[in-house]
């Protein structure tokens, strides 16, 4: 109809190709290359990388426990977010000053406040360990072995994220309507069957969403890892990210992580649809 | 019964606060103390438990040990707000064509168009991240602002698409339509008609960009090395065996500051149902 409608979209979406689709296809071409830092350029060398990456245990390990992890931690945040609201929802005091004090968290740089972690995981001068001690749990070895080190991964990521759950089940919970509840307490409905057959089964659609976009940003995880432990103790803590950041940034072998990068996106974006699709079905009673 | 249960809330709600506030507590009373009282084990309490100083703070401005953090904080505004400012832009006029005209390439309509903004948001930075660095190298942009606003345009303009094209698509399409029939043409309806009446939609987006930007880490952390820091990659550079933790938790308390009172904002929108149409 009108010529200029595409002087509205065509800026953004050019930038967005030029930026991002022809790197993209880019890095494409150089997963068959053998680039690294000895010999630099556009070679072809056939699938080697990807024959190399099916051998590759530690990407394999490292996938898998992403995989753990990002359920793991999602599954938390969902369940502590949706508590947290709930408890701030109606008749609370001081209602606003928690509800702000619960999205701080999100607004914080992940990174900046990883280093603040890190020194309250220091097992002797760090803080945690004296109130363990004091509860009678006892210290813990929190960054020095495998299991506490993943732990305590967990822990930053549900600190970090529980909030931004908490504020889409919040914005959820205030936008359904009244009546269903009116029509709940008529029928002389308890908290716990109101909770069942009137609240959770109208916050369908909007938790699947919030679980998604959740699941998503968990799967990029690095940067935490990254500052807390570095991956370790041993490759106990990698994640699939920081084991290409290392094989690309550090050891600059660019051919091979590229085959590596591609994989991942292909594996996580065939995960996610899945776990989309099944989630819909199973949550979202009426798709309208 | 009722006041067990009003009990069992109270103490859910003051145990998550407690679980919520303990780093901060931790890192303004860290950031007060010296070596001699972060080496004798944890404590919380000036002039109780350990004697207060302000060296930590002194050492934000270049002082021993520390990091001149002004210059680190200068680059971070820059590149945060012009990447924002320039996403927002070219978000906001790509989601009001997405939402207001038909496009069609081939295959490819409006939906098609919308879900590829929007997909760059699944993409892990780190599959980018090889891309990005080849071609700000190519450009001659590695290490430089320019080429990080570049970056972080490409990272927000998918969230500014996203939180406006649910925007523009709950605004009446009666209100262009009026602005045609006086005579305006689509650009002067946008600039006229519709952008005046998009501020909540704007601040919204505008905010979350802010967030993402201020808060990234991974492209400010390899597209550069020495002559441009941003603000988290200083604070991380400081990380090592030996931390001095009292410049750190200043540091941190700085970096951290602004945008936590961004959580006011967010929670003056929902108490007033603005962000459930927003964030779907």
């Amino acid at each position: 109809m009108y010529r200029q409608k595409y002087i509205f979209l065509l800026p953004g979406l050019l930038v967005l190709v030029a930026i991002i689709l022809f790197p993209l296809l880019f890095t494409i071409r150089v997963s068959f290359s053998s680039w690294d830092v000895y010999n630099p350029g556009l070679n072809w060398i056939g699938g080697e990388n990807y024959a190399r990456l099916w051998e590759d245990a530690r990407y394999w390990e490292a996938l898998t426990r992403l995989s753990v992890l990002t359920v793991g931690t999602v599954l938390l945040q969902y369940t502590l977010g949706f508590a947290l609201a709930l408890l701030v929802w109606r008749d609370i005091i001081a209602r606003r000053f928690f509800r702000v004090l619960f999205l701080v968290p999100m607004m914080t740089t992940p990174v900046v406040m990883s280093v603040i972690w890190r020194t309250i995981f220091h097992e002797s001068l760090g803080p945690l360990n004296p109130i363990l001690d004091a509860i009678g749990i006892g210290a813990q070895p929190w960054l020095s072995q495998a299991g506490h080190a993943f732990a305590a991964v967990m822990i930053v990521e549900v600190w970090q994220w529980t909030p931004f759950m908490f504020l889409l089940l919040l914005a959820g919970l205030l936008s359904l309507p009244n009546e269903p509840f009116l029509a709940a307490r008529i029928d002389g409905a308890g908290p716990i069957r109101t909770f069942l057959s009137v609240t959770f089964p109208m916050m369908g659609a909007i938790s699947v969403g919030a679980i998604l976009i959740r699941l998503i940003e968990a799967s990029k995880l690095m940067e935490t890892v990254y500052v807390l432990t570095s991956g370790g103790p041993g490759t106990s803590t990698e994640t699939t990210s920081y084991y290409i950041y290392i094989r690309g940034m550090r050891d600059f072998q660019i051919g091979y992580s590229a085959s590596l990068s591609l994989t991942y996106l292909i594996v996580m974006s065939v995960a996610l649809t899945l776990i989309a699709k099944a989630l819909i079905r199973l949550m979202v009673k009426d798709r309208t | 019964m009722r006041t067990l249960y009003l009990a069992l809330k109270y103490l859910a709600v003051l145990l998550w606060s407690a679980f919520v506030i303990f780093p901060f507590l931790w890192m303004i009373s860290t950031s007060f103390k010296t070596a001699n009282a972060v080496t004798g084990g944890a404590k919380w309490l000036p002039w109780l438990q350990f004697e207060p100083s302000l060296s930590g703070w002194q050492s934000l401005f270049g002082g021993v040990g520390g990091i001149n953090i002004l210059k680190p904080y200068a680059n971070s505004a820059i590149v945060t707000l012009s990447g924002s400012a320039i996403a927002l832009v070219l978000g906001t006029l790509a989601a009001y064509g997405l939402s207001r005209f038909t496009f069609k390439a081939g295959p490819l309509k409006n939906g098609d168009i919308t879900f590829f903004f929007i997909s760059q948001r699944i993409m892990p930075p780190i599959v980018l991240a090889i891309p990005f660095f080849l071609m700000l190298r190519f450009l001659g942009l590695l290490d430089t602002l320019p080429g990080l606003i570049l970056i972080y345009v490409a990272m927000l303009m998918p969230i500014a698409v996203w939180v406006m094209v649910d925007f523009f698509n709950s605004v009446p399409r009666g209100l262009d339509e009026m602005a045609w029939m006086d005579g305006c043409t689509p650009v002067t309806t946008f600039l006229r008609v519709i952008l005046p009446n998009a501020l909540p939609g704007l601040v919204v987006a505008a905010m979350f960009c802010l967030i993402f930007g201020w808060n990234d880490f991974f492209f400010a952390f390899t597209m550069t090395f020495t002559e441009v820091q941003l603000l988290p990659v200083s604070i991380v550079a400081l990380n090592s065996s030996v931390t001095p933790w009292w410049s750190l938790s200043a540091a941190a308390i700085v970096s951290v500051a602004p945008l936590a009172v961004l959580a006011f904002v967010v929670e003056r929108f929902l108490s007033r149902g603005g962000l459930a149409g927003a964030v779907r």
